[in-house]
């Protein structure tokens, strides 16, 4: 913590800026539902399609919800959905990355090639896919979110594992009478902490695009919940009628999102790795 | 040589899980072929059954997949419940408006990404530079439906200067002579200036929407691959030998540099793919994108099936592409 | 005394985040045309610094504070740009160690050697094969043609230094700077590069400056040697001098210190303490000082520490020398 506080005074302003946005958000998605002033399921046939105003904000939408409350309550769903599914991605992948990597053989064999299978969609249409396969519902966003992530955390942790396995540190334990569960538990799965972390800072910007990009698709959260993705699907058909602020708020709350999560992903990575420093 | 021979056996079993996944895919997903084919919901259960023995239904899985192979093998991808066609017919026509647009997006980051990030190495800490860095990091944020509406509002509602966002030709324009499948490139073949102009209009925005996310992975690895280059050993002798500048950054840096390059290049294409499903939406164009999610969202799978099937192919493709320049660039791989 | 190449009074600091490194201070050293200068110092001496400088390759965090270059009696430093960039090359090379590392990993070695040819001699685009072929003929590579098409990582590590050889020497510089020319290389390789060095020199009537921590091999291929210590030129002399009369503490140190020149193991001594951090503000007039049995209260005086003639032809900078 002393670490990140003296990299943080040195002043890197992408860095602070990183993690300002990133405090921001966890704090609306805490404390969102109280802070708004409007009730964001609550329609309004009287105040429909208002642009930006002193009391809409952010204006209204076609049957009349305060679009700023739903930005903010949608803070919640949006990030839950994200780390959800990189939390599980990381947890399961990591483990099996890291099983196969220190026992390598017919499970390594198995394994990698279903990675290699995997990899070979583009990782959006998988997710799609996925949800239709599983079900339209908003766990199983999370869960085919976790399951296209699931390749970069078992190659992480198994290439980690594979680097270090033979070390004399480990080489050590194992002559000392540790298990092997021991060995990769205690001594393996620590060390390889630093880049599962970063590679998990970095996805959650993607996950968030993502989970936003299916719900716009009409995949996964359903209206009328707010979540940033809908959102944006439903301000489509008003663009070219000129009410652009339906679309564009959640469209923006969602670009920043995914900018904290980037610029925290890079902080970290220069904070816990200063190899990979670019 | 060789390795090329190795790398096309090594992408062979990809190919089959790839083929076994979409299989099994569609397997799962819910509903039953049958009843959708069965147009009429009042059919009796006879009649239901005739129809999924006349699809293969009732065959057991193994002998299902069999089929599945051999009709594959034939280039049968199946059939559209929604359009009544040939997947392999509607492919045939959308796949170039797909590839169209991803290949003129790609090509447009590609050369801003490129310059830019040789500029940012050559000069760390100046203006390019940190413009650079911007793009780097703001680009990687930008969700590509939202930049797409974004631009949308800017360009077409509010400046009033592209035009509808509604497919790849104005209604009323005739496409030009089919030989490429690129209305650009056909236009520009039968000589149409008119038609030529009034396709690159469409193509614009969605081409810009979809290169501004492309433009982050490639100015960052540009950069950084650049400026790992431009410190090492060998661009010190060559400087030392007085090589000129233009010799010492394209001939020794950027060749190197190209190797990370390229890779980033083969992995941004395909993630491409993906992108181009959200961007087909928001500007109506008519590719294999938005075909496959019309196809999703009226239960109608064999259209899925085969998306899955042509992206994951497409994909193993590029990566064998991105292999080969490799070698080219870098004669270390080839062997 | 006509030098071919002349450092006077050079310093050159490098900017850090904690402050500026004082990597060189007052430096000068002459190098006559055709003679063979080994330059000794432990690392962190500043010896490849300086070599760097003379090149006008040095890092972009390393600023000269003072002095000049002269090569033939021209200043370097005042020089054009665009000529200086003309005169590496042709006029003065250097080679440098790790010669795989050296060499473009994913371009032919003889379009390496030929990138050196045509941009300093522009021959006829058909004699340029000829031109690159004899190069690699010069520095023992059998074979030529074949070898020319061949990539650096097919080559051993003796092979690259060859070829950088041959890339150094393709326009007949005057000066060749070898800088650590042979670490990295098997024992028997190293024997055979220095050869060749000295051999091409003497062939060409090359000055060659040979930048190495070996003292036994220095003495045994140079002409006069000069010995750095912490950024500064401690004692420079003919070599069987060094050798015979050493008068700097530091070189005397060294040959104590050198396996191959102490009279038997017994008499190996290590040199006591270490390199002064370079980042002090208050580093003493004499940098060995620290280290130094002889240092007596004048060694600390202020005032510019600066060789002199202690006897013909052999410089020195000590207060109190032996």
């Amino acid at each position: 913590m002393t670490r990140i506080a003296r990299h943080l005074a040195r002043g890197n302003p992408l860095d602070l800026a990183g993690f300002a946005l990133f405090g921001l958000l966890c704090l609306t998605a805490a404390f969102g539902p109280l802070l708004v002033a409007h009730d964001p399921l609550a329609t309004d046939a009287a105040a429909m399609l208002q642009p930006p105003s002193a009391r809409h904000w952010f204006g209204t939408d076609q049957i009349g919800r305060d679009i700023l409350a739903r930005v903010v309550v949608a803070a919640r769903l949006d990030l839950l959905i994200a780390a959800g599914a990189v939390g599980l991605s990381m947890v399961a992948g990591s483990i099996m990355g890291a099983f196969i990597g220190y026992r390598g053989g017919w499970a390594d064999v198995v394994v990698s090639r279903l990675v290699d299978v995997m990899m070979a969609f583009p990782l959006f249409v998988l997710a799609m896919a996925l949800v239709a396969a599983l079900g339209n519902s908003v766990a199983n966003v999370v869960y085919a979110t976790a399951i296209v992530n699931l390749p970069f955390y078992i190659r992480l942790a198994r290439a980690e594992v594979r680097l270090r396995r033979d070390l004399g540190y480990v080489e050590a334990a194992r002559v000392g009478g540790a298990g092997d569960g021991r060995i990769l538990m205690r001594h393996l799965v620590p060390n390889i902490a630093a880049p599962l972390v970063i590679q998990g800072s970095v996805n959650l910007g993607w996950a968030v695009l993502n989970a936003a990009g299916l719900s716009f698709l009409g995949l996964g959260v359903r209206p009328p919940a707010a979540e940033w993705g809908i959102m944006v699907a439903e301000g489509v058909r008003f663009i070219a009628s000129g009410q652009w602020w339906i679309a564009t708020f959640p469209g923006l709350a969602l670009m920043l999102a995914v900018l904290a999560f980037n610029l925290l992903g890079d902080a970290l990575r220069d904070l816990l790795d200063p190899r990979l420093r670019t | 040589m060789s390795m090329v021979l190795r790398r096309l056996l090594t992408a062979i079993p990809t190919l089959f899980g790839v083929v076994v996944v979409t299989f099994l895919l569609t397997r799962v997903l819910p509903g039953d072929p049958a009843v959708f084919f069965a147009s009429n919901p009042s059919m009796s259960a006879a009649d239901i059954a005739a129809v999924r023995e006349h699809l293969g239904l009732d065959l057991p899985l193994r002998d299902q997949f069999l089929v599945y192979l051999g009709n594959l093998m034939h280039g049968d991808l199946g059939r559209s419940v929604a359009t009544g066609q040939s997947v392999a017919a509607e492919f045939a026509r959308r796949l170039p408006a797909s590839a169209e647009l991803t290949v003129a997006a790609f090509a447009l980051a590609v050369a801003i990404a490129l310059p830019l990030g040789v500029a940012a190495a050559l000069r760390p800490g100046s203006p390019v530079d940190h413009a650079a860095r911007l793009i780097a990091t703001l680009g990687a944020s930008l969700p590509s439906f939202v930049t797409g509406l974004l631009l949308i509002f800017a360009f077409y509602v509010f400046a009033g200067i592209a035009p509808e966002p509604a497919g790849r030709l104005a209604p009323f324009m005739v496409e030009p002579e089919r030989v490429t499948g690129f209305l650009t490139l056909d236009a520009l073949l039968a000589g149409e200036r008119a038609t030529f102009a009034a396709a690159l209009r469409q193509l614009a925005l969605p081409a810009a929407a979809m290169a501004l996310f492309a433009l982050a992975p490639l100015t960052r690895m540009t950069r950084a691959a650049m400026i790992a280059t431009l410190g090492a050993d060998f661009i010190r002798t060559a400087r030392a030998a007085g090589l000129s500048r233009r010799t010492i950054i394209v001939t020794y840096a950027l060749r190197n540099a190209m190797v990370p390059v390229a890779t980033t290049m083969g992995m941004t294409f395909s993630y491409m793919l993906g992108a181009n499903v959200l961007i087909e939406r928001v500007f109506s164009w008519p590719g294999i994108g938005a075909f496959a999610i019309d196809s999703l969202i009226n239960l109608d799978y064999a259209p899925l099936q085969a998306f899955m099937l042509v992206m994951a192919a497409v994909f193993i493709t590029v990566n064998l592409a991105t292999d080969l320049v490799t070698a080219l660039i870098d004669p270390r791989a080839a062997r | 005394m006509n030098a071919l190449l002349s450092v006077r009074g050079l310093g050159v600091d490098f900017e850090t985040g904690d402050g500026p490194v004082h990597v060189l201070e007052n430096v000068s050293l002459d190098i006559a045309p055709g003679e063979i200068t080994g330059i000794i110092g432990e690392s962190g001496s500043g010896k490849s610094v300086m070599a760097f400088a003379v090149m006008g390759i040095l890092d972009p965090a390393a600023r000269i504070t003072g002095g000049d270059i002269l090569f033939r009696g021209e200043s370097l430093l005042a020089m054009d740009p665009r000529r200086r960039d003309g005169w590496r090359g042709r006029e003065a090379a250097i080679i440098f160690q790790n010669p795989r590392a050296a060499l473009n990993p994913i371009r032919r070695v003889g379009d390496q050697i030929g990138d050196v040819i045509a941009r300093h001699d522009r021959p006829p685009a058909h004699a340029l094969r000829g031109r690159v072929e004899d190069a690699l003929r010069r520095v023992g590579i059998p074979d030529p043609a074949r070898r020319a098409r061949a990539w650096p990582f097919e080559l051993s590590g003796g092979q690259c230094q060859r070829i950088s050889i041959a890339m150094a020497l393709a326009c007949r510089p005057g000066l060749l700077i070898a800088d650590e020319p042979t670490t990295g290389l098997d024992v028997t390789t190293q024997a055979a590069i220095i050869a060749l060095i000295r051999a091409l020199a003497r062939e060409n009537g090359t000055a060659v400056a040979l930048i190495t921590h070996d003292l036994a091999l220095a003495a045994a291929t140079c002409d006069r040697l000069a010995i750095m210590h912490a950024g500064h030129v401690v004692e420079t002399a003919p070599a069987p001098t060094i050798l015979a009369a050493p008068r700097h503490p530091y070189t005397r140190a060294l040959l104590a210190s050198a396996p191959a020149l102490a009279g038997s193991i017994n008499e190996l001594q290590p040199i006591p303490g270490r390199l002064p951090d370079l980042r002090r503000a208050d580093l003493p007039p004499c940098r060995f000082a620290e280290r130094c049995p002889r240092r007596i209260a004048r060694c600390d005086a202020p005032g510019p520490l600066g060789l002199h003639e202690a006897a013909p032809r052999h410089l020195l900078a000590c207060r109190n020398p032996p």
